[in-house]
């Protein structure tokens, strides 16, 4: 079960009312704790959001995201600690005790999980991520049910199997899901829908999706790149996937070359991402943007152009990137070209390593990308 | 919500389709019978669940669980309605897997279903079997294989009164046993004859066990085998069986078997077996067992009256005892009673319990004080009252 925290906060600053100048100026700083959230930087995080609450210990967003630094760096006995602190002191915010249920669930304490997601729904009646979450909850204890009512045990073939598919089916909804909840996190508390993308419009809110270059600037010089595997965090994931990536080297197209057709595409597919890293790297968006099919889709539903001028900004912003490609391999069927590869992306603030997904089509004897995403 | 009504839809076609016919002849809902114990709440929570008010049943399961947490019939409700929240659900036991035991469980709602809808007026009802209980008889039990349920009646100044009643397992192969290893429950008038501590036998057995006298005269004379009939309690790992699960014994939960211990006494509490129990208003019993206690009182007389004509006239040409047939027996009537000049019996301690079935057959027990102007003794007696034609007559007599 892969549930989210949810990093962000942006209905709270409505209830609190944030407007306050003061709690404004408390904004302006835990933004930076979002960011370092949002990077990976847990522990630069932890440490931010522990100076903020050293002066205001009441802050609730700072306390939110020492749960989520904490979660990530996996202390989540003291993760929950914080949670549980925020859920007594704010019992009408939705999102510490969806994070709590988080980790009671990832304790397999689902009765507990159970009861802090109904909580949370209880204050926000149409907290998607909560329903969704519940649903999780509600399957397990159900197939916890179904064990007691059945002696199932699982040196029992037909419980293995029964198990097995409960967790299919669920991982079936949470692959529905879990760009609900990805963009969910990255966004509004709402049942956002997946608009990584647009973090430069939204500069209130704690946009999970802050692409690296943008980030760069954020404080933290890379003290230690935190290479996280991108599938741990979606989140993270998601910011990455709109990452810009430097080619280096070790994109090594595959140099045995035979006279064979699919050998030829397959190499021209490698050949051509190997080109898009580099013009990415270099920071030529132009060239860069043209490796993109007119039938790309942009991620989060924006518009082409919207989505363009967004990666014209973000990937020509100064400061020097360097990206990796790891491992690329290409399948090709027809006219399409799947491209797999480990992305590593560094930049002085930031620092990833992702699985990543091209979908190339061939138009005009090129190869072009229709789909880019993160995960195998 | 969508979800929810299939559940519903598919558990009340399921279980009404068993429970309609009968339900209505019962619908009188008195407290006392199946109102402890888990049933009511489970009527309560298909109740809900028919209304689909599915976080009311889901609350009341829970509870229920709180009370019996190895109850696994509450843990499937629970799991189909949790599941009906997470997604639309199809049917009674949403879990893949375990078909059989599903079927088990759905087998033992309708069972504890049936039997609660069904319950008679315990005040007004009183099982046929229980004609006369015995001065001794401070309790007797009632088995209702069809319901899959044991009744306890306490003797109330001759009269049985409701005391107790629980849900029972029997044999995987159902009742009417007739040979050793056929996995069926017998059928008939039985008594329990020993105890056996918890400590001394297997988990399978539970808290313990209530061997009866199974076969009995009247097995035996059918030629009934088997042995080893035994109402005990429930592994430890489950509150309940299924309904029919057992190699022929019955089986209760453990707490049930605790409390049943505190009615039962060794040697003397009848254990009456039967399909269907046959329930009757008072009149009817004050009328069936008139009539018996007249045809008995008349056979005393009789053999008080030294006519051995008319004292062997109480007995069918089908007699037989434990060793006798109907002319060695008649024989042998004769010719004690030449020399007897006066007989005085008295009888005490009776009691009459029909035998479950189609025939009118009951098994009186009584003890005999015999005194005559040769021998005299005192014994206790059984004997199988059969009505043929009209008139009650006797089957079979032995020593008890």
């Amino acid at each position: 079960m892969k549930m989210r925290p949810n990093s962000a906060l942006a209905m709270m600053a409505l209830i609190l009312g944030l407007g306050s100048s003061q709690l404004l100026h408390a904004a302006d700083t835990t933004a930076q704790v979002q960011t370092l959230v949002n990077q990976g930087q847990h522990s630069q995080a932890l440490a931010m959001a522990d100076r903020l609450l050293a002066s205001n210990a009441r802050d609730p967003q700072a306390r939110f995201l020492k749960g989520i630094a904490l979660t990530e760096l996996n202390r989540l006995d003291e993760a929950v600690a914080v949670f549980q602190k925020l859920t007594g002191d704010f019992p009408e915010l939705p999102e510490p005790y969806n994070n709590l249920a988080v980790l009671y669930a990832q304790q397999r304490q689902y009765e507990k999980a159970r009861a802090a997601l109904e909580m949370a729904i209880r204050t926000h009646p149409s907290y998607a991520t909560a329903h969704e979450n519940l649903g999780d909850v509600y399957a397990r204890l159900a197939s916890q049910a179904y064990d007691k009512a059945l002696q199932l045990d699982s040196a029992n073939a037909a419980a293995q199997s029964k198990l097995a598919l409960i967790r299919e089916m669920m991982s079936g909804t949470n692959q529905g899901s879990a760009k609900t909840r990805i963009a969910t996190a990255a966004a509004a508390p709402a049942p956002a829908t997946p608009t990584p993308t647009q973090p430069a419009t939204a500069p209130n809110t704690p946009v999970a999706s802050t692409p690296a270059a943008e980030s760069a600037k954020a404080a933290v010089p890379a003290t230690a790149p935190t290479a996280t595997p991108a599938p741990t965090t979606p989140a993270a994931a998601t910011t990455q996937t709109r990452a810009p990536v430097t080619a280096t080297a070790a994109a090594a197209p595959a140099t045995a070359a035979a006279a064979d057709a699919a050998q030829s595409a397959e190499r021209e597919a490698l050949q051509m991402v190997d080109e898009w890293a580099k013009a990415w790297s270099r920071k030529d968006v132009k060239s860069y943007l043209s490796y993109y099919d007119k039938d790309f889709r942009a991620p989060g539903g924006v518009s082409r152009k919207t989505w363009e001028q967004e990666r014209e900004q973000r990937v020509g912003k100064p400061g020097k990137i360097a990206i990796d490609i790891e491992k690329p391999t290409a399948k090709i069927d027809g006219d399409v070209a799947t491209v797999r590869f480990r992305q590593h992306y560094d930049s002085p603030g930031f620092n990833s390593s992702t699985a990543k997904t091209l979908e190339l089509v061939k138009r005009n004897g090129a190869w072009r990308i229709r789909q880019e995403r993160v995960g195998g | 919500m969508i979800a929810g009504r299939r559940l519903l839809v598919r558990l009340l076609l399921a279980l009404w389709a068993v429970t309609l016919p009968a339900a209505v002849s019962a619908a009188s809902a008195q407290r006392g019978i199946s109102d402890a114990g888990p049933d009511a709440s489970l009527e309560y929570v298909f109740g809900e669940i028919e209304a689909n008010r599915l976080d009311s049943a889901l609350e009341r399961t829970e509870t229920l669980l709180r009370a019996y947490p190895n109850f696994r019939l509450a843990h499937l409700i629970k799991g189909d309605l949790l599941l009906a929240r997470a997604k639309p659900i199809a049917t009674f036991g949403n879990a893949s897997g375990g078909s059989e035991r599903i079927r088990e469980l759905r087998d033992e709602a309708i069972a504890r279903l049936r039997a609660y809808r069904e319950r008679p007026a315990a005040a007004n009802y009183i099982p046929r079997y229980l004609l006369q209980m015995g001065p001794e008889q401070r309790y007797a039990v009632v088995v209702d294989t069809k319901r899959a349920r044991l009744y306890v009646y306490a003797n109330d100044a001759g009269k049985p009164r409701f005391v107790a009643d629980y849900y029972i397992s029997h044999g995987k192969a159902g009742t009417d046993k007739k040979v050793e290893g056929d996995n069926k429950t017998p059928l008939g008038v039985y008594q329990i004859t020993s105890f056996i501590e918890q400590a001394k036998l297997p988990d399978l057995y539970g808290s313990g066990a209530f061997p009866i006298n199974y076969p009995n005269e009247w097995d035996r004379r059918l030629g009934r085998t088997g042995h080893g009939i035994w109402l005990h309690g429930t592994p430890s790992d489950t509150y309940a069986r299924a309904p029919l699960s057992s190699e022929g014994c019955v089986t209760l939960a453990n707490q049930d078997f605790l409390q049943l211990s505190n009615f039962v006494e060794p040697g003397l509490t009848p254990v009456i077996i039967s399909n269907e129990i046959e329930w009757l208003s008072l009149d009817d019993w004050q009328a069936e067992r008139k009539g018996l206690q007249e045809a008995i009182e008349r056979w005393r007389r009789d053999w008080e009256s030294v006519d051995v004509d008319r004292y062997l006239a109480h007995y069918s040409k089908d007699f037989r005892s434990d060793h006798q047939d109907y002319s060695d027996w008649v024989a042998q009537k004769r010719r004690v009673a030449t020399n007897r000049q006066w007989i005085k019996v008295g009888l005490d301690k009776l009691s009459m319990l029909r035998n479950p079935g189609r025939d009118d057959m009951v098994v009186v027990t009584f003890e005999q004080n015999y005194r005559s102007d040769g021998m005299s003794d005192r014994i206790r007696k059984r004997q199988y009252w059969l009505k043929e034609g009209g008139r009650w007559k006797i089957v079979y007599e032995g020593k008890a």
